[in-house]
């Protein structure tokens, strides 16, 4: 008689139980997806990060913020002489250089041997940053050596350069970037190179040092149709491609363009005996932030960063999708949730007043206070089912239509830029006008966002839905405990 | 038309005589701010297997009384003697046991569940009994057999007619072989020849044995009676002739 009760009572208000199981249906969907797009973002984070600082890295030791006109800039200088002159007259420039990240100040190389003998530091290697820039166009032939001295090209302002007065304009020029990372190639228990794998020829190795070797990145090695054997120029100075890695991560690309060993990094960017980042391992994960004040003590002018830390720097979309579930996600998904229990709750108590004759008729012929309590709480308890059933098939869907979508993230550990304003900019020599801005980005990842299904938000969503009955059923329950046959009948005359 | 559309079934066992014994009770309510004195002073004494009805202008007394003597209420004071049971001392464990095996009650309004057959709302009743399955199913066969709706046994109440939902009512009321039956206004909903069927399926069960405790307006369910009491500003009276 319970269950055929049960479902009668169901069945005969179907209006209300499919208001009350939506409700719960969609509070469990929107906890589904929300808990999964988070475990989903965390990953990528994760994924960015190892991508960057490798497997591994606890802390990074970098140098302070630089001051503006500090730091490494691309300066060009091209001689009355320079570049080559082309059939018709013009002039092919062309010239490469290796600079160090104009927003942050360097370390003294020793900076790795003291942070290696810090307490609680298990390994370390020391990495130093560089970009390399590639400017190159085409003059068009110089007035002094034309036929016509006096014809003025259009459109282009009058140059102030070492020819003297009178502008020629006319020419093209473009700026190439990519990234290049000078590291100590011994090193591979922590750092960029801990995340990686070799996908062509070989990694960089001790007998590296010294050499003008590279090891590139498959994403950008491909991009630039570079293959194991070639050779690619870097800072004007032509080195053998010995290998090509890539991340271990399928989204994700590795640290850097170009890797070349660390010395050599050094000398041909002229920025002396220096790193710009300590990849440090500490010993534990307890140790880690004792370490890291025993850094920050040993370094007051570095900037000493954790996984934490290191977390916060990922900006672009990924940055962003965080944000958002975190903070618009997990609060949508509660007040829903409360919405739906309060519904649940209300409707559960509207019927009982509904049903006061129906109740009152009931004890008077028998049925006991816990009967009736027992029957009100069970049709919550199925309300609150069939909602959880819903919203786990909702959920699910949800969750597998984001992993068929596959939405691709950009992450951005970091931006930097620079222009004619900062300081970079150079003489041409001879002509030629400003050039725009050239932006620098350091190793930036596409990672493609999941939605993993985990134990724990089936588990939460059945727990959300069996309590959304209870918490309905008991407040329903009460009401009819309270409900005094004589009154109830009373009460509808 | 006659009563019932088929023999009936055999009759429910004879019921053990009961004795009703009110003294001195009254029952007063608290309504939006007001005192009202439903019952004051009431003594009365009705003998197993009688067949009793209570008259009276609306507002008198008559429900209250009758829900005293369901053991649905408590009076303010007196006693309500159902055998060896005072009502009014009884915890409420005691009085739902007192309803479940003791009382039948029939209302004015049916109050049948619109969403069970008429064989569910039967069963109903047998639900605090404890019995199984088949016995069950046994006796709400038997009651509706014996109220001449044997065949309607699938029907909800909304496929019932109003003297149909009513016989519904009396079986549920009697398939727990009550001592007392307690009909508050039974024909009150119901057109004349529904209200003959009525009284004729309640007059066979008091000829059965069945005490008969009847709150009604209706001189023609009055005119039935072994007895008939007035109940009027609280207070009763026999005036049977």
């Amino acid at each position: 008689m319970y269950l055929t009760y049960l479902r009668r009572e169901l069945a005969g208000r179907k209006k209300q139980t499919i208001i009350v199981a939506a409700g719960l249906a969609i509070a469990i969907a929107l906890v589904m997806i929300v808990n999964s797009l988070a475990a989903g973002v965390s990953a990528a984070q994760a994924q960015a990060l190892e991508s960057v600082y490798g497997v591994g890295t606890d802390l990074t030791v970098t140098g302070a913020q630089a001051a503006p006109g500090e730091g490494g800039g691309a300066r060009f200088d091209f001689g009355q002489d320079g570049g080559s002159t082309t059939d018709d007259g013009a002039t092919e420039l062309s010239q490469s250089r290796l600079v160090t990240e104009p927003i942050r100040s360097t370390l003294d190389a020793s900076t790795l041997d003291t942070v290696t003998g810090v307490e609680g530091v298990s390994a370390a290697s020391a990495a130093l940053s560089l970009t390399n820039m590639t400017f190159s166009g085409e003059l068009p032939q110089r007035p002094d050596e034309s036929a016509d001295s006096g014809a003025a090209a259009e459109g282009q302002p009058p140059q102030q350069g070492e020819g003297g007065g009178g502008g020629f304009g006319g020419g093209s020029f473009g700026v190439d970037s990519f990234t290049v990372l000078g590291i100590d190639p011994s090193a591979d228990a922590v750092g960029p190179l801990s995340a990686v794998e070799v996908s062509d020829g070989r990694g960089l190795a001790s007998s590296d040092d010294g050499e003008y070797v590279a090891v590139l990145d498959a994403t950008y090695a491909s991009t630039a149709g570079v293959a194991v054997g070639d050779a690619i120029d870097v800072g004007g100075q032509e080195f053998e491609v010995v290998g090509i890695v890539s991340s271990t991560s399928d989204e994700a690309d590795t640290a850097s363009d170009v890797y070349i060993p660390l010395e050599v990094a050094q000398e041909l960017s002229g920025a002396g005996d220096v790193i710009s980042t300590v990849y440090v391992q500490a010993e534990s994960s307890d140790a880690i932030a004792s370490v890291q004040t025993a850094l920050q003590e040993q370094f007051p002018e570095a900037t000493v960063s954790s996984q934490a830390d290191l977390a916060s720097t990922v900006s672009g979309s990924l940055s962003s999708a965080s944000t958002l579930i975190t903070n618009l996600g997990t609060w949508l998904s509660l007040i829903v949730l409360a919405v739906a229990l309060v519904l649940a709750v209300l409707f559960t108590i509207s019927g009982v007043s509904r049903r006061t004759r129906e109740f009152g008729t009931l004890k008077a012929i028998g049925w006991s206070n816990g009967r009736v309590v027992g029957q009100v709480a069970g049709e919550s308890v199925v309300q609150g089912a069939i909602g959880g059933v819903v919203g786990l098939v909702i959920g699910f869907a949800g969750i597998i239509a984001i992993n068929l979508i596959s939405p691709t993230i950009s992450t951005a550990p970091a931006v930097q830029s620079f222009g004619p304003d900062s300081g970079q900019g150079g003489p041409m020599g001879g002509g030629g006008g400003a050039f725009g801005n050239a932006v620098m980005q350091s190793a930036g990842t596409d990672i493609v966002l999941t939605a993993p299904i985990t134990l724990w938000v089936v588990v939460a969503a059945v727990g959300i839905a069996v309590l959304g009955g209870l918490v309905a059923g008991a407040f329903g329950g009460w009401r009819a405990a309270r409900l005094s046959p004589a009154e109830a009948l009373r009460s509808v005359g | 038309m006659t009563m019932t559309d088929t023999e009936p079934a055999a009759a429910p066992d004879a019921a053990p005589r009961a004795q009703y014994r009110l003294e001195g009770v009254t029952r007063t309510y608290t309504q939006k701010g007001r005192v009202v004195k439903a019952l004051a002073g009431v003594d009365l004494a009705i003998d197993a297997g009688d067949f009793v009805t209570i008259q009276g202008p609306t507002g008198g007394g008559k429900s209250t009384l009758l829900q005293l003597l369901g053991a649905l209420d408590r009076p303010s004071s007196g006693s309500v003697r159902l055998g060896d049971i005072d009502v009014a001392t009884a915890n409420n464990r005691e009085l739902g046991r007192i309803r479940a095996h003791e009382i039948g009650f029939v209302f004015q309004g049916f109050n049948l569940i619109p969403t069970l057959t008429a064989h569910e709302n039967v069963d109903m009743a047998l639900e605090p009994l404890g019995l199984s399955k088949d016995e069950r199913a046994a006796r709400v066969a038997e009651a509706l057999a014996h109220v001449g709706l044997a065949e309607r046994a699938d029907h909800r109440p909304g496929e019932l007619s109003g003297g149909q939902q009513q016989r519904v009512a009396i079986a549920r009321a009697i398939v727990k072989r009550p001592r007392v039956l307690l009909a508050d206004e039974p024909t009150g909903n119901l057109d004349e020849s529904m209200r003959d069927e009525i009284l004729a399926v309640l007059q066979s069960l008091n000829d059965e044995g069945l005490t008969l405790i009847v709150v009604t307006h209706d001189s023609a369910v009055a005119r039935r009676a072994r007895r008939r009491l007035r109940l009027d500003k609280g207070t009763v009276r026999d005036i049977t002739r």
